[in-house]
């Protein structure tokens, strides 16, 4: 095994990156692949509390890196998927205390033992977001369709062809398709049409992301969801199948058959 | 295929080593050349490397390991020749010189042109947060996305879609124009004169704005 490392991140905060690593790693888990998450995060974890395995931590990213436990012992096996790990952020340090050359030897040590190993960045361009990318084959902008949130998702693209890490590829998250045809949204063609880089994922706005965050259960694993689906089509792509897009502006059967009906 | 040159070819230099190396896969290339070095450590022992890599195209990665495993053996790495502009640009980047000291006395002499003339290359988009910044003429070959700037001595071209900031004519020259595919600013300046964009109806096509008695005027592009 040679893992890929696939490291998501965003210009702006809280478009849903940890949501998508933790659900886009379920999906993977769930296709049989060996799967290793690192929350990059560092001092704001929570990729954990997303995951639901924030009472099994002992030890952390740092720990590792300062030498005080082995990688395995930090690497936390999830409670449903027998091969999917997560290696938790400390909570209490700051991001000083991971390089990036850090990130690089860990994720080299991994590398051989699993087939993807998914990073959650923290947004923006500080030192969190280069130590983020440093190890990464593959970046994962998202962004969501609002102005602010896409120029800010234009100039990490910037920033990461400047670095070499590029080109990016996009998710779109929480799409919402009756506020694209009012006109009140960017729609998916909008946001390409800026920033020009290949489209992987368009996950729709969906409360359920919420409810299953909270709980510590990622929704992919929920067939009837949306957003679910999205994140399962995102790990088939990544694993090289090319799967449609999903049409978002037919909501459910339901509506379709109404809509037949007029 | 021509069996007629050797892959690795090493030439003696007045003050160091000169080594050719031919074609074929750039990894098979640097192998060889290591193996070459470690057969005969002597010979090459401190020695100062110009490496002619012809029309390789190397990125930093690969010209800064080689680098690397080159002074693990005790060599420095001191020139790199390339046809390869992006090699020429990854070795400059990585500071190292690209041409040998002596210059050629036949060497054709490069045409003089006024300073003017001189425009900056801008080989892609200009996202959000990047600002370009020129004494002469810029012309982009690429978007100009909301969120980047480009500020010109002289003239820009956008070979793409204008959506963000450009002052053209910085320095106050009102003969400076700006030329885009699709010139939909966020605000425009030519010499101290500035324009919002206004909201534009369906296609207009190619434009280009100038300074006519004073107010900034938009063309179509002919
Ligand atoms: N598709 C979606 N539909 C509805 N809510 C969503 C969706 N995706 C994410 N959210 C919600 O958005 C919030 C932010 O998500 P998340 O924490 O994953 O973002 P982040 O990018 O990791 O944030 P930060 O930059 O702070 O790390 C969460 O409450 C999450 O449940
Ligand atoms: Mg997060």
């Amino acid at each position: 095994m040679t893992a890929k490392v696939v490291t998501i991140t965003s210009g702006k905060g809280g478009v849903g990156k940890t949501t998508a690593v933790a659900n886009i790693a379920v999906a993977l888990a769930s296709r049989g692949q060996k799967v290793v998450c690192i929350d990059g995060d560092i001092g704001l974890r929570n990729l954990d509390v997303v995951m639901g395995l924030e009472n099994r931590i002992v030890y952390d990213l740092v720990d590792v890196v300062e030498g005080r436990c082995r990688l395995r012992q930090a690497m936390i096996h999830d409670k449903r998927l027998p091969e999917l790990y997560l290696i938790p952020a400390a909570q209490t340090r700051d991001k000083s205390a991971v390089s990036p050359s850090d990130m690089v030897r860990l994720c080299d040590e991994l590398r051989p033992e699993c087939d993807w190993i998914l990073i959650d960045s923290p947004a923006g361009i500080e030192r969190g977001f280069r130590n983020a990318i440093a190890p990464a084959d593959k970046v994962l902008v998202m962004t969501n369709p609002e102005v602010s949130a896409v120029r800010d998702a234009d100039r990490v693209v910037g920033l990461l062809d400047a670095e070499e890490k590029g080109p990016a590829s996009l998710i779109i998250n929480r799409l919402n398709p009756a506020m694209v045809k009012r006109g009140d949204m960017l729609s998916v063609e909008d946001v390409l049409d800026l920033l020009a880089i290949e489209l992987i994922g368009i996950v729709p706005e969906d409360e359920n992301v919420l409810v299953a965050s909270n709980r510590g259960t990622p929704l992919a694993l929920d067939g009837k969801s949306r957003a679910g689906q999205a994140f399962q089509n995102i790990a088939r792509r990544l694993m090289g199948e090319s799967v449609p897009f999903l049409d978002l502006e037919t909501h459910n059967l339901l509506q379709r058959i109404f809509a037949g009906r007029k | 295929m021509s069996a007629t040159s050797a892959p690795i070819q090493i030439k003696g230099l007045r003050d160091g080593l000169l080594v050719t190396l031919g074609d074929g896969s750039w990894a098979e290339l640097q192998d060889l050349l290591l193996r070459r070095i470690d057969e005969q450590p002597t010979f090459f022992q401190g020695a100062r490397l110009v490496l002619d890599v012809g029309a390789h195209a190397l990125r930093v990665a690969e010209l800064s390991s080689l680098r690397d495993l080159l002074s693990e053996r005790g060599l420095g790495l001191w020139a790199v020749l390339s046809e390869s502009p992006l090699t020429e640009q990854t070795a400059q980047n990585l500071g190292l010189a690209t041409r040998l000291s002596k210059p050629h006395p036949e060497e054709p002499r490069p045409l003089e042109l006024p300073p003017e003339n001189m425009a900056l290359w801008v080989k892609q988009t200009v996202r959000s947060g990047m600002r370009i910044e020129f004494p002469g003429p810029v012309v982009v070959f690429g978007d100009v996305n909301p969120g980047g700037e480009v500020i010109a001595g002289g003239s820009v071209i956008v070979w793409g879609r204008l959506r963000g900031v450009v002052h053209a004519g910085a320095a106050g020259d009102e003969q400076a124009v700006v030329c885009a595919l699709e010139l939909a600013p966020t605000q425009l300046r030519i010499a101290g004169e500035i324009a919002v964009s206004p909201k534009k109806k369906g296609e207009v096509g190619p434009e280009v704005a100038r300074l006519k008695d004073g107010r900034l005027v938009a063309e179509p592009w002919q």
